[in-house]
């Protein structure tokens, strides 16, 4: 048709046409084209922030369905519905809904716990992203304003469970209810205001389930979502921290490009992370409402725990002593308000403000886009180690009484195994990652000076035993090695340099015939000898990236 | 909370009440006169009722021996051997800590005077009793004794000071949903909701109600047993009682529709769920991913 106007290399295809006729009034292909273009480091570490980001989408379609069928309202209703021991016992509308959600619609309960298994999902996954994302420094600059979306996001992310748990108002998160009400009652001054404000009076009134549905579900996912773009436009912008290693700098990024490689990655992840939930949701029992029973203010259960990203504020709670402040004129500060409030509030802005610590103290206010191994900052990660060792003895804390009744523990022995231990176990948890840094980082010279252990001993006509090391460059006349740290893994194996054949190919079962592998080994060694004899000792010893098996039976060039 | 103490205190100010207006009274002569009339008519009255309770008792005696003579004797024959057996048992097994005649021994363990066959049903039948060594609470371990041998240290127990008795019949006949509130209400806050148990403090413990019988649930709401406080029949009626335990029966044998239930424990068993399966199941994928770079 249009064939006769055509330029040189207009698209002669229907579909090429048709992304023609597109282009021509959206004028998308520029853009498109350098986003499809971009590159993504292939270390598997920055995939850790992508889980939590399938982990939303996924909170966000299966929340959609629930609220086809939830309702969000306190008005007490007696149950008549599917599941006997609760027929007839006076409960609010929410719980009876999330009651018939479970019991009554179709796939209804598959996809509230694929929601709830989620969403510990989606804390999860953000944890361990901010941890990789601070042990190896990428949060220097010009990365500051990420690191504080992502601390915000973490806090919407403990809101947003928060809220989330306390819409079925059963027995157990009506209890959490109760103690979120007695936070904001024991902050100093505005306390009882700021509770009236949020309860609509007293607690626990007939308000709060209808405003804790709107901030799940509205509020706080738009913030969210917001940020999240900002996060990514953000890391776009700025584009990806990596590894240092062979042919990465400062001024380039290493990796696949966005289509087709880093997509097929990211799809595939998707569908991983999309797999877990659903069989965790289906395998797997969370949140069984009918069990714990509607709330009733005059009821508690042994064994009530927040979900686990909360676990640690119930732990900070049950070790603090009870401290109450008695002020004059009948005034006091409960002794809750120091381990919630004070707590919860100390480390968060701690977090959130690192970046700029850090800048303080070492004063080093340079832009970084190589990454660092964390033996390489011994103080930053024993700081970290310090802090997580802090927040896991204050998470395991939360959980102090079941642990102390399923291992037999008494529950005093668990208080003050908390008590000492939050105190105690940081400092030692600092004092032992700085050696093993400093260990790490001693070997790794060891290795570039003196080369890599062979394994094979040799005796000397004097009788002595030495090993023999093979260096991984140019050595002087003592023997030494040249090479100098570079910040990228040193290799520590004979294998590592192409000691030992490579790999057979397959993660669960072979995928090739080792003898057909072999016989290439040997065919590109006798090649490699033949053709590149005169240049094996000078490149051999380069660092292999990222630990893997070279290529062919002999030390070799890396892939550079 | 509030209500159960008001109602405490309320007889005891109206005791302390009528205290105070007899007690000007009594100093006067004319009191003291009253009061020796009184007296004089009250050991009247004392002499007659005993007396008529002296009848009364000749009377029940003689027609609960008398009559059925033989099927009276047989039962009591064999209700005599069984304590009789029972206190054979009792000296081989629980004399140590209990006293040579139930009277307890002091640091080891309580008396047994009035505590009924229920107790005795409940700690040896669990295998609670005899106990092993003296801990914080007595364990569970294998029941040592037939039930045989049970009943004839209940028989022996209840013959010595009688006390509260499990009864028998349909124990799980009431209703439902109620025994779920009054669990709840009641015996979550140690038991936890679905009966899982949890810790007390100093190493006690509310042991789970997983496997027990409906009878030992009776008897532990009846007697109180270790830290359990004693649910009488005042506070928690038979009726009530046997709500409680077809709630309790009803949720341990119903199956879970959400999968797995991973000890029904809650937050804590599924944030270990999702830390050791979950994430370690996304590193590995991510790991596999890694090394298809």
């Amino acid at each position: 048709m249009a064939t006769t106007t055509a330029a040189p290399g207009a698209p002669t295809s229907k579909i090429g046409q048709a992304a023609l006729e597109v282009d021509d009034r959206l004028i998308v292909a520029g853009p498109l084209r350098r986003t499809l273009n971009k590159v993504f480091p292939d270390h598997w570490s920055f995939l850790l922030g992508e889980i939590a980001l399938y982990s939303f989408v996924i909170l966000l379609l299966s929340g959609t369905y629930l609220t086809f069928f939830y309702d969000a309202t306190m008005q007490e209703v007696v149950y008549e519905g599917t599941y006997a021991p609760l027929r007839g016992v006076e409960m609010s509308a929410a719980y009876e809904s999330t009651l018939g959600l479970s019991f009554d619609v179709r796939g209804g309960l598959l996809i509230r716990q694929i929601h709830h298994w989620a969403a510990l999902l989606f804390v999860a996954s953000i944890v361990i992203h901010l941890l990789r994302i601070f042990f190896t420094g990428a949060f220097r600059r010009p990365r500051e304003t990420n690191w504080l979306i992502g601390v915000v996001l973490l806090v919407l992310a403990l809101l947003m469970g928060v809220t989330g748990y306390s819409l079925p108002d059963d027995l157990l998160s009506g209890t959490g209810l109760r103690i979120i009400s007695a936070i904001i009652l024991s902050l100093p001054v505005i306390g009882t205001w700021a509770h009236w404000a949020v309860f609509n009076g007293d607690y626990v009134g007939t308000e709060i389930i209808g405003r804790f549905y709107i901030v799940h579900v509205l509020i706080l996912p738009a913030i969210i979502l917001a940020l999240i773009a900002a996060h990514l436009l953000i890391l776009v912008k700025q584009k990806h921290t990596q590894f240092p290693g062979a042919g990465r700098t400062e001024h380039n990024v290493v990796g696949n490009r966005l289509f087709p490689g880093f997509a097929v990655k990211a799809t595939a992840l998707l569908f991983i992370v999309f797999g877990l939930c659903a069989a965790l949701g289906g395998l797997v029992q969370i949140n069984p409402i009918w069990l714990w029973g509607p709330y009733n203010p005059a009821q508690v259960s042994a064994g009530s725990q927040p979900d686990w990203y909360i676990g640690f504020l119930d732990g900070s709670t049950r070790l603090f002593p009870a401290w109450d402040i008695n002020l004059p004129g009948d005034y006091t500060i409960p002794a809750l308000f120091w381990p919630t409030v004070v707590g919860a509030g100390l480390m968060f802005t701690v977090l959130a403000l690192y970046p700029m610590i850090e800048r303080k103290l070492t004063g080093d206010t340079a832009a970084h886009h190589l990454l660092q191994r964390p033996r390489d900052v011994p103080v930053r990660t024993s700081v970290g180690a310090m802090a997580l060792t802090f927040y896991v003895i204050l998470w395991i804390s939360g959980g102090n009484d079941l642990i102390a009744d399923k291992f037999d523990i008494s529950l005093n022995a668990m208080t003050w195994f908390g008590r000492i231990g939050c105190l105690v176990l940081p400092p030692f948890a600092y004092w032992m990652t700085y050696r093993l840094c400093i260990g790490l980082q001693r070997h790794d010279r060891e290795v570039l000076e003196h080369g890599i252990e062979t394994g094979v001993i040799r005796r000397l006509p004097s009788g002595e035993f030495i090993e023999v090391h093979q260096p991984l460059g140019p050595v002087d006349e003592h023997g030494h090695g040249q090479l100098a740290y570079g910040g990228a893994s040193v290799p520590k194996k004979m294998n590592q340099v192409g000691g030992a054949r490579r790999a057979i190919k397959g993660f669960f079962k072979p995928v090739e015939e080792p003898a057909e592998v072999q016989r290439q080994a040997e065919l590109e060694a006798r090649g490699l000898e033949s053709e590149q004899s005169d240049r094996q000792s000078i490149t051999s010893g380069r660092p292999s990236e990222g630990g893997r098996p070279s290529e062919g039976g002999r030390p070799q060039a890396p892939r550079d | 909370m509030s209500t159960t103490k008001a109602s405490s205190e309320a007889p005891l100010e109206g005791g302390r009440r009528g205290l105070l207006r007899r007690r000007p009274a009594a100093g006067t002569p004319a009191a003291a006169a009253r009061d020796r009339r009184r007296s004089k008519q009250r050991r009247r009255l004392a002499n007659v009722a005993g007396l008529m309770a002296a009848l009364v008792l000749t009377g029940v005696g003689y027609s609960a021996f008398a009559p059925g003579a033989i099927a009276a004797d047989e039962r009591s024959d064999s209700e005599s051997i069984a304590v009789e057996a029972g206190r054979e048992l009792y000296v081989l097994s629980c004399i140590t800590c209990h006293g040579s005649n139930l009277q307890g021994v002091e640091d080891r363990g309580p008396s047994l005077i009035g505590v009924g066959s229920a107790s005795v049903y409940f700690q040896v039948s669990t295998g609670r009793m005899p106990l092993v060594r003296q801990e914080a609470q007595a364990p569970e371990h294998p029941v040592v004794f037939t039930e045989a041998e049970i009943a004839q240290l209940m028989a022996y127990v209840q013959a010595n000071g009688g006390g509260p008795t499990v009864p028998s019949g349909d124990l799980r006949d009431g209703e439902l949903a109620e025994g779920g509130e009054l669990f709840r209400l009641n015996c979550a806050s140690c038991h936890n909701f679905v009966g899982e148990g949890g810790a007390l403090s100093s190493g006690k413990r509310a042991p789970s109600l997983d496997g027990l019988t409906d009878a030992q649930i009776y008897a532990a709401m009846l007697t109180g047993p270790e830290n359990m406080p004693v649910f009488g029949d005042n506070q928690l009626t038979p009726e009530e009682k046997r709500s409680v335990i077809d709630y309790v029966q009803t949720i341990q044998d119903q199956a879970d529709p959400g999968g797995a239930p991973i000890g029904r424990a809650g937050p804590v068993a599924e944030g270990l769920v999702l830390w050791v399966a979950g994430v370690g199941a996304l590193l590995f994928g991510i790991f596999w991913m890694g090394t298809k770079a």
